[in-house]
This record gives structure tokens, sequence and C-alpha cells, in this order.
């Protein structure tokens, strides 16, 4: 058969090759960062007195670092190779495949030389001010384009379940990005909101949870569903389930947001509705996770030989602790103790270090050694010690904010017998130094756990060279 | 129509489709054509 020039046979791995190294190495970047604000916390005089080193300024620099280039280049470089995978088609339009990942790192290093010189929209996780905004768009735009264009030349009829979780994640991140980031430019480097009080702070926080539910959960859930039965080598546990896990999670995300806005000046019914959306959200949350996890059944001991099957399975389990403590703390009355306190800090590094950050490390190591040729990673040895690393290194961080938070919301809130207050703030800043201390050990245990990951795959990457993967014949699929 | 009988309306009816999708999701006749959708990860080795 006569194959033409536009009809590619094999899958289109270098941008895979590209963000995927990426990944490792923003990962490494954004974790530092956050050991260094760690570590300001317990001396702050390493802020150095300089305005650039902050930690108002380098607070953003790791949030946006962790989330959007380690978590980012994970999503495209993972989306991009289940797509072409699922489909059994290569990419559509590689050159705007390649825009987009020039366009994200161009997007990346605008962001770490803006929030560092202090320009910022004040806004939590929507930091980056308008011009940087725009360019966002124009890569998301293509990113969207190049994954439905993938979708609609597909060679076989069903669009698997991975790729409806990256396809949400990819609509519902341009919405919110659209939305949120609205604003009236001052100037080049200045904008103010097109909100104005509590309607500007229930966007903020529409965005703010719906970039946790949709950029680091929806997307990485397309990851679990696509690396966890190939890791494991059995097909998801159930999946009609998965399509029910689907549209619960894409009906309940969206009204969750108002919990992040308990007891402020938003109206009671909106708090009342964000807390029972949140409660809501146990049940696909969950009913997601043991489908993970009941990929393995029957297989539980490759978990006893298989370090990167335990990377992701650890990462479920930290997704469903989480996802537990989520609408706990959305509780209105739990909420009055944990808000404003570490144990909010503590919650989202089990799910981001938990559950996002393992779950991308596992599936890492799952594409590393098949994008450069190579039957495993470099050493496994080094996966182990970065699987032990990491999670001691989680449970120390989390064990920590979670005694710290809850002791600083008791002292807050307790009164002497004549009403007045027991402690002063100071004495709540003072009684936390030796948890702040643990958090920093786990933070940096972490941190040499990607180090090390970084070392291994270019190890992987530098003893292999790029791989060729042919697409099935179309025949093989009726 | 009230704004509120709009919201009421389109509450439901979303519960309903979501019930939809619960009894599509696991009517007996899909059972072969979800396990060959399970499996497409696998089709290429």
């Amino acid at each position: 058969m006569q194959v033409s020039n536009t009809e590619s046979t094999t899958y289109n791995d270098g941008v895979v090759r590209q963000f995927s190294i990426m990944a490792v190495v923003w990962g490494v970047v954004g974790m530092l960062v956050g050991v260094i604000i760690a570590a300001q916390l317990v001396w702050p005089e390493l802020n150095l007195g300089l305005p650039w080193t902050s930690f108002g300024r380098l607070r953003p620099l790791h949030t946006n670092a962790v989330i959007f280039a380690f978590g980012g280049c994970t999503l495209f470089a993972t989306s991009y190779y289940v797509v072409q995978r699922t489909c059994h088609t290569t990419l559509f339009l590689p050159q705007l495949a390649k825009f987009t990942f020039w366009g994200w790192q161009a997007v990346i290093l605008a962001a770490a030389i803006s929030l560092p010189l202090g320009f910022t929209q004040g806004k939590e996780y929507a930091e980056l001010e308008w011009p940087i905004d725009i360019l966002i768009t124009l890569v998301w735009v293509a990113y969207a384009v190049v994954f439905f264009g993938t979708i609609g030349t597909r060679k076989v009829k069903h669009i698997y379940v991975a790729n409806w979780f990256f396809g949400a994640f990819i609509i519902t991140v341009a919405l919110l990005h659209l939305v949120n980031s609205a604003a009236m430019p001052a100037s080049m480097m200045k904008s103010y909101s097109a909100y104005a009080g509590v309607q500007d702070a229930m966007v903020q926080w529409w965005y703010g949870h719906n970039a946790v539910g949709f950029f680091l959960t929806a997307g990485f859930l397309g990851i679990m569903y696509y690396f966890v039965p190939k890791q494991a080598d059995r097909p998801v546990y159930s999946y009609s389930l998965s399509i029910v896990h689907f549209w619960a999670l894409i009906f309940t995300y969206m009204w969750a947001g108002p919990h992040h806005l308990h007891y402020t000046a938003l109206p009671d019914w909106t708090q009342s509705l964000g807390m029972a959306f949140s409660l809501v959200l146990l049940a696909p949350s969950w009913g997601g996770m043991i489908n993970g996890m009941m990929t393995l059944s029957g297989a539980w001991h490759k978990l006893r030989t298989d370090p990167v099957l335990r990377f992701m399975i650890v990462s479920l389990s930290f997704y469903g602790m989480s996802t537990f403590e989520g609408p706990m703390m959305a509780i209105k009355t739990v909420n009055a103790l944990s808000h404003y306190t570490d144990w909010t800090v503590g919650h989202v590094h089990s799910g981001a270090l938990g559950w996002v950050g393992l779950v991308s490390m596992g599936a890492i190591y799952y594409m590393i050694p098949r994008l450069f040729g190579q039957k495993q990673m470099y050493s496994i040895k080094a996966i182990e010690l970065h699987f032990w690393l990491a999670t001691v290194g989680i449970v120390l961080y989390i064990a920590a904010l979670w005694i710290s938070g809850v002791m600083e919301g008791l002292m807050w809130r307790a009164i002497n017998i004549d009403g007045t207050l027991t402690y002063t703030f100071v004495e709540s800043v003072k009684a936390k130094h030796p948890y702040y201390i643990i958090r920093l050990l786990g933070g940096l245990l972490y941190l040499s756990g990607m180090i090390i990951m970084l070392w291994n795959v270019l190890k992987t990457a530098t003893s292999g060279k790029a791989a060729v993967a042919t697409i099935p014949p179309v025949a093989a699929h009726a | 129509m009230d704004i509120n009988t709009l919201r009421i309306l389109a509450t439901v009816a979303s519960f309903i489709v979501f019930i939809g999708i619960i009894v599509w999701a696991w009517q007996r006749r899909k059972t072969s054509d979800f396990k060959d959708a399970a499996n497409l990860p696998f089709t290429n080795d």
C-alpha cells in the first residue's frame, strides 16, 4: 500500500521527549524554591533582606513552578503520549505541537523573571500579568487544536477514558483562565481585575478550586487511567465505573469553590452550596481511586518488585487521603478551626506531593525508557531510593503541618473566662517553630528524591537514543 | 419564567441525566464494547 507523505506511520514522540525531560528539570527547580521558602519560614533572615528573594515573591514562584512548569510539562508529555497510542494515529499538526512546547517554556521563563521582580495580579495561582496571560491563551488554544485534532483523526472507534479526562482538563483550564484573568491593563506589567469585591473573590476561588479539580485532578486521572493499567499489565478494573467517575467529577467540581470563602462576605447560601458540593465530591473521588487501585486486583505481588507501580499506587492512596480530608475541611464548623492555618498547607501538599507528584513520577519513569529505546531505567535501585525518600518526605511534611495547623487553630480560638484571648498571635507563630523545621526536612527529602530522578532520567536518555514507535495498522482494530 | 424555576429545572435535569449515565454505563449489552474499550491501551503491543 502506498503511504502518502501526510499519513505518518510512526508516533510523534519528539515533543513528548522534550516535555518529559523538562518536567523533571522544572520539578527540581520548583521544589528547590519550595525548600528555600520553607527554610525562610524557619530562619526569616534567609530572605537576604532583598525584595527579589523575599517570601512574598518566591512563594508564587514556587507554586507556579511546581503546578504549571512541573505539572504542566508532565500533562503535555503524557497527554500527547497517550492520545496517540489510544487513537492509533500521530499528533495532529506537528508544527503546532512544537509551538506548544516552546510557547510553554516561554511562559515558564516569563514567570521565573516577572514574579521575583514583583509583577503580580495578586490572584493565587493566577499571578502572572496580562501579557503573559495572553501567551498562555495562545499556547492553550494550540494545545486544544493538537489534542482534539488528534482525537478527530483517530483510527479507532472508541475514545479511551484517559482522553476524556485530558480533554475535560484542557477545555476547563481554558475557560477558567479566560474568565479569572479578565483584567484592564494599566501599563505593560500592571492591570486591574475586571471584577470587584466579593465577586472578584468568588471568581478567583471558582478558578482556584477548579485549577485543583481540573489541572491537578482531571489531567492526572487521565494519567492514572492509562499508565496504571499499562504498568500493571491489566485493563482498568471497571470501565463502566470509569465513565460514571468522569461524569460525576465533571458535574460536581465546578460548584465546590465557595468553601475557600467560608465566614467571609460571600452570601451564606453560597458558602453552604460550596460545602454541600464539596461533600458530594467524596463519592467520585473515591470511586476513581478504587477503580485505579482495584486494577491491581490479582496482581498485588507486583508491588513488591516494581517500584514504578508502587509510585502509582501510593499516589492513589494519597489521592484517597486528601480527597477525604478536603470534604471534611469544607464543612463550615471544621473550617472554622482549619482555615488560615498550616492544616490547609499540609492538606494541599498531601495532594500535591502525594498524588500529583508521585503519579507524575511513575508515568515519567514508565515513558522515559520507552522514549529512548531502553528496556528499563538506567538504575532501578535509584527508583527504589527515590520512592522511599519521597514517601518519608511527604509523611514528615504533612504530619508536621497537621500538628502545627491544629495547634495554631486551637491557640487562636482559646479565650479566658473574661473573654480575652489566651494567646497573642506571635505566641502561635513561636509555637510552630519546631514543626517548620520538620516540614523543611520533609521537603529536603522530597527534593533529594527528585534530584536522583533527574540524574537517572539523564543517564537513561544519554545511554539510549530517540526511539521510533510505529502505529499499528488500521485493520488491527475494526 | 422565574429565574429560580429555571435553576430548579436545570438542577433536576442534570440529576436525571446523571442517573441516565449510570444506567447506560451498566447496561448488559454494553459489556463487550467496554471490554474492548478497556483493552485499547494494549492494542499497540
